[in-house]
């Protein structure tokens, strides 16, 4: 079962890349990283079966940081929506070479 | 049945991700997004992981997706969608994504792939059976790994000002 866990967890990373590559939406862009940070956390619970119980206790420490970011880049997003009425990030190229 | 229950959690999971990033409005999204995490959830059960499987569904399913869904109502996105899969982007995106998926599931089915063996499953068994559930992550967490724990509360604390800080009005 790890086996497939380790398969599965490389499906979900490569479709959250792929939601961050394509999507121009802000919102759905940061909810497909929350689909990769999953990704990483499902490859820890796996390796927790090989290694020991110090890769649960990481999973905890990801979802800690997942929380934080999540929490302020929303609030970026809020304080650009306020700027440009959009969060479509094509409108965002103040910073474009 | 625990490999067929596994299976079944493993589509939905598959199939919610390609939901979040194929729907067309945020809220379908984040919707499918709730079924990716608790399906998750589920395979973590598998895993013998059963506290992280209850936080999972509690924080992430239950707080991180409604502060989404809040944002989404807050800047009432429900209903503005923009075509934006499209394009030579979108292709050659395609293409290097369905690449690195072949190139990472061919290392790990064929190759020598990552050790799927270990004590590590007998040593959690012994410790949930000693400890209980919550006691087998609690016990490294309050004694090897304290002081990143402690570091954690003052990064949610940052985090909590950051936040207030960043979304308040400006007061002229």
């Amino acid at each position: 079962m790890i086996n497939e866990a380790l398969v599965l967890s490389a499906i979900l990373f490569v479709i959250g890349t792929f939601g961050v590559l394509v999507r121009r939406n802000a919102i759905i862009m940061f909810l497909a990283i929350e689909l990769q940070l999953n990704a990483v956390n499902l490859a820890f619970v796996a390796f927790s079966r090989v290694v020991g119980i110090e890769g649960q206790v990481f999973v905890f420490f990801v979802m800690t940081v997942a929380a934080a970011e999540a929490a302020v880049g929303l609030a970026i997003i809020i304080s650009i929506f306020r700027h440009y009425e959009t969060v479509n990030v094509n409108n965002f190229n103040l910073l474009k070479w | 049945m625990m490999d067929i229950l596994f299976y079944v959690f493993s589509a939905v999971a598959i199939g919610g991700a390609l939901g979040v990033v194929l729907a067309k409005s945020p809220v379908g999204s984040l919707l499918f997004m709730v079924t990716t995490l608790a399906s998750l959830a589920g395979t973590f059960v598998l895993l013998e992981a059963h506290f992280l499987a209850a936080i999972q569904v509690i924080v992430y399913a239950g707080a991180i997706m409604v502060l989404f869904l809040f944002v989404i109502m807050l800047l009432n996105l429900g209903h503005d969608y923009v075509q934006d899969l499209r394009g030579g982007a979108f292709g050659v995106a395609s293409f290097a994504v369905i690449g690195l998926m072949a190139g990472l599931l061919s290392r790990q089915l064929s190759g020598p792939g990552t050790p799927t063996s270990g004590e590590g499953g007998a040593a959690i068994d012994a410790a949930i059976a000693e400890h209980g559930v919550v006691g087998a992550i609690a016990e490294p967490l309050y004694t090897t790994y304290v002081v990143p724990f402690e570091i954690t509360g003052i990064l949610l604390l940052v985090a909590i000002v950051g936040a207030i800080v960043l979304a308040k009005r400006k007061v002229d």
